[in-house]
């Protein structure tokens, strides 16, 4: 799950890593006087007003402005509340920004990035840190590796020690003394707040020789919600694709695509497997979704609701492996849930497993209007073909 | 020969009393799994499926009265990981976790626990093994499953079916299929359970089923063409996923070149190994390439 810029400076900020300050605003009323607030609290005139949208690339798509006069604050700050922002994360339609982050400005003499997140080969988690800050780290990475540095944490002592010192060293950090213990914070933050990913980019070193956090993006473990209070209150469901939490709502895990081929399928692996020869057959798939190990007429009733929310879906491909749910079964739920829906796209059955052949017989049998296939092969074929 | 699991082995399930635990404890009797007993917190002195196997309140109960040579674990996923551990601690030698969602922080606690251990994990979040006419341990429908000579490994529960049923129609027919579970941190590799199948004189050949996120595929690649001698197919899913969207499996996202589908074929290609262009081919190229 990801959570604002302010809501990660906040959890850095538990955890006494120093941050940035500000305060958000979600009205246009509050932003004078927000304003003020931080020129006066923080003895900042300039003040620097900032989009929160969880995508990245606000900078560069208009939504962070540095201000070096209340008059041009208040303007950027009333332009940017409210505004769709267009990112390369956005897609074209852009984000609606529904609350701006106003803060104190700083003397900045070095930007550094730093990242923490699991290195999955290594089985460790890994700091991430670059001389080259508050840039795209991804640029870096590719045209000057070397400018990168990782520092692996021990996993069989999980001492931090020598990760810390690594980065101290690759950041050339050693005259600070506070530096080891912000570091040692900010992996504290990390692992306790169940973070699968938390980025600081820039990192700053300012003229008065303090280490600040001036940016934070943080990624949570979904699955570790249940013993975060405090963050699972900062879910914020308008950041969501509408289709992909109606879905969560039903229980079940769908991504939706630009393709016009709709796809339902049991199982994660599958299902990719299922776009994936649709589009070696020549059409797009319209959706991931996967309905789940217990496929019956709720979920596929569900599942049909979801993928046909999706205007540009021309035909559905439904590959269900019946291994403990027997395919009988969800060739009736199949049938249901046509009959109770009113479908006016083509649907393409493949069912394969237990009773398969039973299921195939109900469904070439039935009144409604079926599309029933072997092999996947044979289904997304025909699917695509329905379409083109 | 088989690996990791035979008719013999015997079977403690975790969590034997909940709703998923007790159906699929009477699908593995069914089958003709060992299953001996059950543990539940608080329900020792129960019995629970058809053939009444007894529940004890913790494995260390349960080893005074039976000889365990493996557990299931269908408990929620907030205290699976303790389940493990707690396995691990009675130096169970083979524990399967089929509970989906635990938390990676959680998961990392039992990587370093494994470490110094000598249980094999196999999950969490897969399917389990089955080894074809023996025993299943999971949820593997266990009817699919004909004697044979493939070995199957793969990181999906219903595209190992998908294999299974496919190497089965081709006529070669399977020794063991493991599931090694979606999630970032499993207990076993591909490397790892390859390291058995070629140990296995029955195991004449082996299909590999990965999908995008990390670089196993790609470690496994690379240890496939310096020690694996067997014929080897494998499968990428994922080759439409976008970058960045978590695609159902927690482990199933691409946040870098190297974790795409076209990546990892590319290498397992470098590598000399078969690599099927569609997930309806799998049967055919492996027979195709065990007749050569």
């Amino acid at each position: 799950m990801k959570i604002h810029e302010f809501q990660a400076k906040e959890l850095l900020s538990d955890y006494n890593v120093p941050i940035q300050r500000g305060y958000v605003v979600y009205s246009s009323n509050e932003i004078e006087k927000t304003i003020e607030r931080v020129q006066n609290e923080f003895n900042s005139d300039a003040v620097v007003i900032k989009a929160q949208i969880h995508a990245g690339g606000r900078g560069k798509g208009g939504g962070v402005k540095f201000c070096t006069s209340t008059e041009s604050a208040i303007d950027s700050a009333n332009k940017i509340l409210g505004m769709s922002l267009i990112t390369h994360q956005t897609g074209l339609e852009g984000k609606l920004v529904n609350q701006i982050l106003i803060t104190e400005a700083l003397n900045i003499e070095k930007e550094f990035y730093f990242a923490l997140m699991f290195d999955r080969s290594k089985n460790a988690d890994v700091f991430i840190v670059s001389k080259e800050g508050g840039v795209d780290i991804e640029e870096v990475a590719e045209k000057t590796p070397d400018k990168i540095i990782k520092a692996w944490v021990n996993n069989e002592t999980h001492s931090l020690d020598d990760a810390v010192n690594t980065v101290i060293e690759a950041l050339s950090l050693n005259s600070f003394k506070n530096a080891f213990e912000i570091f040692t914070n900010i992996y504290n933050c990390y692992s306790n707040s169940d973070c699968n990913l938390l980025e600081i980019n820039p990192l700053v070193i300012t003229e008065e020789q303090k280490i600040i956090a001036l940016d934070a993006k943080v990624d949570i473990d979904s699955n570790a919600l249940f013993r975060q209070e405090k963050i699972s209150k900062f879910h914020d469901t308008s950041e969501e694709d509408p289709l992909e939490l109606k879905a969560s709502e039903y229980g079940l895990n769908y991504i939706k695509l630009d393709g016009n081929v709709g796809c339902m399928v049991n199982g994660a692996g599958l299902a990719m497997a299922t776009m994936d020869i649709v589009k070696h057959h020549g059409g797009e798939p319209a959706n991931f979704l996967d309905v789940g190990g217990a496929a019956n007429v709720d979920t596929i009733k569900n599942g049909f609701k979801i993928i046909l929310t999706d205007p540009n879906v021309k035909s559905v491909l439904i590959n269900i492996f019946g291994g403990i749910v027997r395919c009988d079964r969800v060739a009736n739920g199949v049938i249901q849930a046509v009959k109770e829906l009113n479908l006016n796209v083509a649907v393409v059955v493949r069912l394969q497993g237990t009773n398969a052949k039973i299921a195939k017989k109900i469904l070439d049998e039935s009144d409604i209007e079926l599309i029933s296939a072997e092999t996947i092969d044979e289904a997304a074929k025909k699917a695509v073909g329905l379409v083109s | 020969m088989s690996i990791l699991l035979n008719e013999k082995t015997s079977i403690l399930v975790q969590g034997i009393t909940g709703s998923e635990g007790l159906f699929h404890s009477q699908q593995m009797l069914d089958y003709g799994s060992n299953v001996v007993c059950g543990v539940t917190p608080g329900k020792g002195g129960e019995t629970a499926t058809e053939n009444n196997l007894p529940v004890f309140n913790s494995i260390e109960e349960a080893q005074k009265e039976f000889l365990i040579d493996a557990t299931v674990i269908f408990v929620p996923p907030r205290f699976a990981a303790n389940a493990i551990l707690e396995a691990i601690n009675q130096n169970i030698g083979l524990i399967v976790c089929i509970s989906e969602g635990i938390p990676v922080r959680d998961m990392k606690k039992v990587k370093s626990a494994l470490n110094n251990s000598s249980s094999i994990l196999i999950g969490p979040n897969c399917p389990g093994l089955i080894t074809a006419e023996e025993s299943k341990i999971g949820i593997t429908p266990g009817f699919i499953c004909k004697k044979g000579s493939i070995g199957i490994l793969s990181r999906s529960g219903t595209l190992t079916y998908e294999a299974i049923d496919q190497i089965v129609n081709v006529g070669l027919g399977m020794t063991t299929a493991v599931g090694i579970g979606g999630d970032p941190i499993i207990g076993s590799s591909m490397i790892d359970i390859l390291k058995h199948f070629a140990n296995d004189d029955e195991t004449k050949g082996v299909v590999m089923i990965g999908e995008i996120g990390g670089s196993m595929e790609n470690e496994a690649a690379e240890w496939i063409k310096d020690n694996f001698n067997k014929p080897v197919v494998s499968f990428i899913a994922g080759q439409t996923a976008p970058k960045g969207k978590r695609m159902g499996h927690a482990g199933a996202i691409i946040s870098e070149g190297s974790e795409t589908a076209d990546a990892k074929i590319k290498i397992l290609k470098k590598c000399g190994i078969s690599v099927s262009k569609t997930v309806s081919e799998i049967g055919e190229t492996m027979l195709n390439l065990i007749e050569e």
